[in-house]
């Protein structure tokens, strides 16, 4: 009998939430550390298996009378968000090792559903069943409402409840659109069906994909968050503990990019060219929006969410440019921006937890008292702002190259969010870390980085180099993907100048 | 000339035979068994009657019987044998909620002396002699005799005669309350006054169709609808004036506004009998009545259903979010509920192979997944007290996850159910519905009810919220109940994640018998 690797993966760090129902006490944090190092294990050999060509893919008849399956298969795309995952759960629970936890919200409660959101995500980033995904997709909101509304600043509460609303409203939409999904694959097939794989096949009328195709996108702008549905954002990471926001920002709000590849491509190609424009002029506005307002952010988890705004501008512009290189630029950069951000949120976590203050008036000259972190800010920023070298800039290098073999203007106008890009990151690394060391800041920065936050710190900053050394590894990955999207879509790259070929 | 007798089929008719004579004995108990057996004997009788009408009713389904019975007056279809399962299971899990005594020192939800003034020495009296009124249990069998046939009635003389079998009892019910008399009257003098006068305009428009068509039978009206003899003038009225009547039943905006109060004011168990059970009986006749009888007639009344679908989605919902006291909050949360309901009313699908979604399915899968998360939640509401009694505010709630976990854990299901959230029996309701109305070409009705449903998934989760974060209230807890309490709950629960994750054998067997026999 063959194991089924990917019901298994998702289903170890359920285990652990499970076991850590019971009362484990003091040994909460190591029973989550070795769940999420088994699922990380796990994802090694998923990620093995798929690269040696067996083909992952599993399929149970769940509900027959919806036609909808426990299916689950891995594709490139799939499979990078996988590993961003299981790869970032780690880190985030040693980032939160010393997480004291408000009232009767113990760190086991947090460690449990850090261990049920990587479960639920997992299985977001598997389904290959629409009914399933969208199950998954919502159920994700539960571990993370919790998280940002348990666990945080004082204001936690509204936040989470905001995070709640806008993500909810998102999803109800979508559920039209589901239900819509059953309706005509049912009239088309001549049975229902959610299977991703049957949907493709279906033709739709014109204007019924247009509709479905924006119930799907509406939840999925809202999840990548998009201006003008973003400002939950800002006010979650703001609230948030440093390794929530790393699980939301970097990989649940993943699953909004990701669906609209998966998504909105695959089962509406017609509707997605058609809503393009829209959608590129919405990238534009975020991308310079998101900047704008990160320049103008007093609060540095602000200031962060903010960059996210503006960085899923470029994955969105990447999407429907339809463009191979901007395609598989796009899903190169939703890796590397889970583990950019990831950097940038936990060693601004341990800035935080030594000044007790977010504000970025409440630091200065910060580097001379503790050199380590700021190096380790340093780098992290300039991941932030695409520097050569380091992976973030070969994704949004990709991601312009593509736009700009389609529609140069778009391009032109998005490179501005590039200058904005290096603005906010400076801005911010010169207030904080640069200037006179004051003694009322230089109190609080009494020990530099100890070696667990070099362990948090390390390993990312790692993959952030070797992934832009080296960046093949993920995007001969993601290149299949792409192609198979922009030619489901009926797009074509568009053939270079003559001079340029075979680039 | 020569008259037939009138036939009437014992067999088929045995279950609601079975609670009817069970109702009918109960009375008789009333008299002739002394006080101290009363109690006792009263709610044995009522279990017994509900569980043989429940036994009777698988033995006929078994023996494949059904058909036009009583001189075409009942029709034992598949959606009779269902909603009659369902009534007799929520009728049971009812029966039980009322039979609870120890949550109130020994002595039941109901007034010791109903008849008594409030605060008068007759009352005092009857408190301090520790008497019930165990006349409860024959006056809801009666009740659920009325609502039994309502669902079944063929013709619209016997869907009135059940109709007021129905609802009699259950002004009277309103009114019986233990604490807080004053509200508990007023609220059974309201739905008094209020019912009545629907039942005069159902009455009207029964007169009215009946000129119409010449006959009370539905399948007369059919045929008179498909071949008019006169305008339809008469029909359209008459449609009317009984959409009024049913649709106050139902609880749709704008004929909504006795359910808060009569909630409110009506003893808890009451409530969650008339949230249930009274729901269902009235939502299945209506469906039979404009689906069989006015069938053909539909493009004329699917936009005016759709219209009061809409009205009563939102407007419950918006008022849900207003409300600070959580009995209040359930019953207008039980208004938008029939608004959802309805949305598949106006769908009027019927299932084909290639399209599983059936209105009738979705809507009695609709109300089975409703009726258990709110005997659940009544019958927690009965539990949470503090030395007045019954904690209503919201505010009273406050922490209670914290302190009673298991309860938090299970009142927060019973919230994401109604709200719909997936992996509970009321997502799959919701899902089927919307499935339903889309199907119907209602595709517009189907995305107001999404918005709809994502305010009303802000009023559960606000009380869940308040539940596990807010500050713990003082001297609000967690009264110890028996299994009378517990067992409802328990079932309720489970049902709702069973239904949410294994929806497929019951839509089966309800998509399997959700035709309506004509």
């Amino acid at each position: 009998m063959t194991i089924p690797w990917l019901t298994v993966l998702g289903l170890v760090p359920l285990v652990g939430a499970g076991v850590l129902l019971l009362p484990v006490k003091e040994l909460a944090r190591w029973v989550g550390m070795a769940f999420s190092l088994i699922t990380l294990v796990l994802g090694a050999v998923v990620t093995s298996l798929y690269l040696g060509g067996t083909p992952m893919a599993e399929k149970v008849p769940w509900m027959p009378r919806f036609g909808t399956w426990w299916a689950l298969s891995l594709d490139g795309m799939g499979l990078l968000m996988v590993v961003l995952t299981v790869a970032l759960v780690p880190v985030v629970l040693l980032a939160e090792w010393k997480l004291t936890g408000a009232g009767k919200w113990k760190p086991q409660a947090f460690v449990a559903l850090v261990l049920l959101l990587e479960s639920l995500s997992i299985f977001t980033f598997l389904a290959s069943d629409v009914l399933l995904f969208y199950l998954f997709f919502e159920a994700t909101l539960i571990p993370m409402y919790f998280l940002i509304g348990g666990f945080g600043g004082s204001q936690r509460a509204r936040a989470a409840l905001k995070f709640l609303l806008f993500s909810l409203a998102g999803g109800l939409v979508m559920l039209a659109s589901v239900v819509g999904i059953y309706v005509v694959s049912a009239q088309a097939l001549g049975r229902p069906s959610y299977l991703l794989a049957d949907l493709v096949q279906v033709s739709l009328p014109t204007d019924v994909g247009r509709w479905l195709m924006i119930g799907f996108l509406l939840a999925f702008i809202v999840k990548a968050p998009m201006v003008p549905v973003h400002t939950w954002l800002p006010t979650a990471t703001e609230q948030a503990t440093p390794g929530t926001s790393v699980l939301l920002v970097g990989i649940l709000d993943k699953i909004g990019t990701f669906g609209m590849i998966r998504f909105c491509l695959g089962l509406f190609p017609e509707a997605s060219t058609w809503i393009a424009p829209v959608m590129i002029a919405l990238a534009l506005i975020s991308i310079l929006y998101g900047a704008i307002a990160a320049i103008g952010s007093s609060d540095l988890l602000r200031l962060i969410a903010y960059t996210s705004v503006s960085h899923f501008g470029f994955m969105v512009l990447g999407i429907y440019t339809f463009t191979t290189a901007g395609m598989s630029g796009s899903i190169f950069y939703m890796l590397n921006h889970g583990f950019s951000t990831a950097a940038l949120f936990l060693v601004v976590g341990m800035l935080i937890s030594r000044r007790g203050s977010a504000k970025i008036p409440d630091f200065g000259g910060v580097q001379k008292a503790v050199p380590v972190l700021a190096g380790l800010f340093l780098v992290a920023g300039l991941s932030g702002l695409a520097l050569p070298g380091l992976s973030t800039f070969v994704s949004e290098f990709q991601v312009m190259a593509g736009t700009w073999s389609r529609t140069p203007w778009v391009a032109a106008v998005a490179a501005l969010g590039t200058v904005l890009a290096a603005v906010y990151i400076l801005l911010m690394y010169q207030r904080t870390m640069t200037g006179p060391l004051s003694d009322s800041v230089a109190a609080h920065f009494t020990t530099d980085a100890t070696a667990r936050e070099k362990w948090v710190a390390g390993p990312v900053i790692a993959v952030i180099l070797l992934l832009g050394f080296v960046p093949g590894l993920a995007l001969s990955v993601a290149e299949p993907v792409a192609v198979a999207a922009v030619s489901h879509v009926g797009a074509a790259d568009p053939v270079a100048p003559l001079g340029e070929e075979g680039k | 000339m020569n008259i037939a007798a009138p036939t009437f089929e014992w067999l088929e008719l045995a279950p609601v035979v079975t609670i009817l004579v069970a109702a009918c004995l109960g009375v008789i108990v009333e008299a002739a068994v002394p006080r101290a057996f009363r109690f006792i004997s009263q709610l044995l009788l009522t279990l017994l009657g509900i569980v043989v009408a429940g036994g009777l009713l698988v033995i006929n389904l078994l023996a494949g019987r059904g058909g036009l019975l009583a001189m075409d007056a009942v029709s034992l279809d598949g959606p009779s044998y269902l909603a009659w399962a369902a009534l007799l299971v929520f009728g049971l899990l009812s029966m039980m909620v009322f039979a609870e005594r120890s949550l109130t020192n020994g002595v039941s939800a109901f007034a010791a002396s109903a008849a008594s003034v409030p605060g008068s020495p007759g009352e005092a009296e009857a408190d301090g002699a520790r008497h019930e009124h165990t006349e409860v249990f024959p006056l809801a069998l009666f009740s659920l005799t009325g609502m039994m046939v309502f669902v079944a009635a063929n013709d619209l003389l016997t869907a009135f005669v059940a109709l007021e079998v129905m609802s009699l009892p259950l002004y009277l019910l309103a009114g019986m309350s233990r604490r807080r008399r004053l509200l508990s009257q007023e609220a059974a003098l309201k739905y008094f006054l209020l019912g009545s006068l629907s039942s005069a305009f159902f009455l009207f428009g029964m007169g009215l169709i009946y000129g119409f068509a010449g006959s009370f039978q539905f399948s007369a009206i059919d045929a008179a609808v498909q071949a008019p003899l006169y305008g339809r003038g008469l029909l359209f009225t008459g449609m009317a004036l009984m959409a009024v009547g049913l649709l106050f039943k139902i609880g749709a905006v704008p004929f909504h506004n006795w359910v808060p109060d009569v909630y409110v004011g009506s003893p808890t168990p009451v409530t969650a009998f008339m949230a249930i059970c009274t729901k269902l009986a009235a939502v299945m006749a209506t469906v039979r009545f404009f689906f069989v009888a006015l069938g053909a007639e539909r493009w004329s009344w699917q936009p005016l259903l759709a219209t009061v679908a809409v009205l009563t989605m939102v407007v419950g919902v918006l008022l849900a979010v207003t409300q600070t006291d959580i009995k209040r909050l359930l019953a207008y949360s039980s208004v938008s509920h029939a608004g959802f309901i309805l949305v598949a009313v106006v769908g009027a699908t019927v299932a084909t192979q290639a399209n599983p979604a059936s209105s009738v399915a979705s809507i009695l899968f609709y109300l089975a997944a409703y009726g258990f998360a709110t005997i659940a939640a009544f019958a927690i509401l009965t539990m949470v007290r503090d030395a007045a009694g019954e904690v209503h505010e919201i505010s009273g709630w406050a922490g209670l996850g914290r302190k009673n976990p298991l309860l938090g854990a299970v009142f927060t299901v019973l919230m994401l159910s109604f709200a719909g959230i997936p992996l509970t029996g009321g997502f799959i309701g919701k899902w089927e519905v919307f499935a339903a109305a889309w199907q119907g070409g209602y595709g517009w009705l189907v995305v107001v009810a999404v918005i709809a449903s994502l305010a009303a998934a802000y009023v559960y989760l606000k009380v869940v919220v308040s539940m596990f974060f807010d500050d713990e209230a003082k001297g609000v807890a967690v009264a110890p109940a028996s299994g009378l309490t517990l067992v409802p709950i328990g079932v309720g629960a489970l049902a709702s994640v069973y239904l949410g994750i294994f929806p497929g054998p019951l839509l089966d067997l309800m998509t399997a018998a959700s035709t309506f026999l004509r």
